[in-house]
């Protein structure tokens, strides 16, 4: 224990001496790659605007309230597109991503040496790229609109859902999948009866919560040209309608709050 | 109960339905695919224009197998730094706001009037996206990195504050009763009772933080706030999609290596 002796007390630290000295060293370090970056930060920077943001804020502001609240009638289309982009792309994503979770399980992988590491790049790959990436991408390759939207979300999210279930595929029970086995099934009914029993519940919640994050993300992918409310948004920011700009934003925020109740209840429901 | 095994007895099983009541079973089949076939009816897809795009699309493809890493290298190197500069500078201080946001949020520590204003803090910064307060920031600050560095540290504090909080919520509370007989002030109460029960958890969500800054890192530069996302959207719009994929590459390395670098350091402080 680090005790000093101070007289005739003996006093606990909570570190000996080395491990202060290396505590403060790491804290330097830190503390220096910090400023290093705020410098960097600050030399790209414009200072006569950030000192100048508040009244700049303060007149966005004042554009902005209140919004124009007839504009919601041009909205209801971008919603709907907004609504089928995550929707239909989380269908899609499910549909690619359930094969590559059992390709990337190591309990159901039929090569840990071959398969296994093809299927963990497709999900280290779509995952780290961000949706409007993809779709940037998707619009030069398909065009713009809703359907580079669909393909965008589908993309992103195979990686998130496989992750999530082939981690829930590698934690089965395996008496039951013995159970089954026992019975003389083939391999495909053990995956039906042993297997896919199992993972159910954790299959319904991950799609809930998948499309809840697509919402989100679909929201603000017209941004780039792939249609749903964003594209409104974007058309807004263009022409400094800033009243229209304000009643988007709200109904953003109406969209992502109402798809994280629903998703929070089905999830309720299942578990 | 015999009465019911009789029945059974000599009929195949037969897998009992995820929705018991049959009504609302087909009920549901049957929304989802006249769901199904409304959304694809308003869906217009110029399958020409696909089918043109596929060239494309194989060219972009091919691009991976031979990206070019030279001849906009210099554009790529500034703007790779720039994004780790964002992502480094918004995690300290992201991180830094949302431990004492998160002391505030965690009802069991927190009196109730600072509570609900952190709480409040945490639900405004998770239901705003990354990229719509960077449309807001570049508007107040201007073009740069300053409004991506503000964007993503704004970011870091829902995420972080919430979950800081939903573990401190969940801590052991002997422990802290423990260091609170011993006479400790507030301050030496929270550092030796509550502290060292959240930090391992801290020390892995800070990380994996520092991840998810670095992926929207490249993004931001789509709306002006600095970092790699210009130069991305630059090669696009250009179609020299062997830059691009040499973009891509990059950040998925940088993505792939900070992964396994959280995982290590989770494996070590927990």
């Amino acid at each position: 224990m680090p005790v000093t002796q101070h007289d005739d007390t003996t006093v606990w630290h909570r570190r000996t001496f080395k491990q202060t000295l290396a505590h403060s060293a790491m804290w330097l370090g830190g503390l220096a790659v910090f400023a290093y970056c705020w410098m960097q930060i600050s030399n790209s920077t414009t200072w006569f605007f950030v000192w100048d943001a508040p009244r700049i804020a303060g007149d966005i502001w004042s554009r902005a309230t209140p919004p124009k609240w007839e504009y919601i009638t041009q909205l209801g289309r971008p919603i709907w597109d907004t609504l089928n982009i995550a929707t239909l792309g989380t269908l899609i994503s499910l549909c690619l991503a359930v094969p590559v979770a059992f390709l990337a399980a190591h309990n159901t992988t039929p090569s840990k040496l071959f398969i296994r590491p093809v299927a963990l790049f497709i999900i280290v790959a779509t995952r780290s790229i961000n949706s409007l990436i993809w779709a940037l991408l998707l619009i030069a390759i398909i065009g713009p609109g809703v359907f580079a939207g669909v393909v965008a979300i589908a993309i992103r999210s195979i990686g998130f859902c496989a992750k999530l279930l082939y981690e829930a595929i590698e934690e089965i029970d395996s008496v039951q999948v013995e159970a089954i086995t026992a019975t003389g099934a083939s391999r495909w009914q053990v995956m039906a009866f042993g297997i896919v029993p199992q993972i159910m519940p954790a299959f319904a919640g991950i799609a809930v919560f998948r499309w809840d994050i697509n919402i989100r993300e679909s929201t603000v992918l017209g941004l780039v040209g792939a249609g749903g409310i964003g594209l409104q948004l974007s058309a807004s920011l263009n022409v400094l309608a800033w009243p229209q700009v304000s009643l988007i934003l709200l109904v953003i925020l109406a969209a992502v709050v109402i798809s994280e109740w629903v998703s929070a209840k089905v999830r309720g429901a299942i578990i | 109960m015999s009465t019911h095994l009789d029945t059974v007895i000599g009929q195949p099983w037969k897998r009992p339905p995820f929705i018991s009541n049959p009504i609302l079973r087909w009920g549901l089949v049957i929304a989802f695919f006249a769901y199904l076939i409304a959304a694809y009816m308003t869906i217009d897809i110029n399958w020409a224009r696909v089918y043109a795009g596929l060239d494309r699309g194989a060219q972009f493809v091919l691009a991976f197998t031979s990206p070019d890493f030279t001849s906009r290298s210099s554009d790529i190197w500034g703007g790779l730094m720039e994004s780790i500069i964002i992502t480094v500078a918004a995690s300290v201080v992201g991180i830094l706001i949302s431990i004492p946001i998160g002391l505030g949020a965690a009802r069991n520590i927190a009196p109730l009037p600072v509570y609900l204003i952190c709480r409040g803090i945490v639900a405004i910064s998770r239901a705003l996206q990354e990229i719509i307060v960077a449309i807001l920031l570049v508007a107040i600050f201007g073009f740069g990195p300053l409004a991506g560095f503000l964007t993503l540290s704004f970011a870091t504090i829902g995420f972080l504050s919430k979950l800081l909080a939903e573990d401190i919520e969940s801590m052991d509370r002997v422990q802290v009763e423990a260091i609170r007989a011993s006479g400790a002030r507030w301050a030496q109460w929270v550092n030796y009772g509550v502290q060292p029960q959240v930090m391992p958890r801290l020390v892995g969500l800070s990380i994996y933080r520092l991840d998810i800054n670095f992926r929207e890192s490249a993004i931001l530069g789509l709306v002006g706030a600095g970092g790699i996302g210009a130069t991305l959207n630059t090669a696009f719009d250009r179609y020299e999609y062997d830059t691009a994929a040499a973009i891509l590459i990059l950040i998925i390395v940088i993505v792939m290596a900070l992964e396994y670098i959280s995982g290590i350091v989770r494996a070590r402080v927990q």
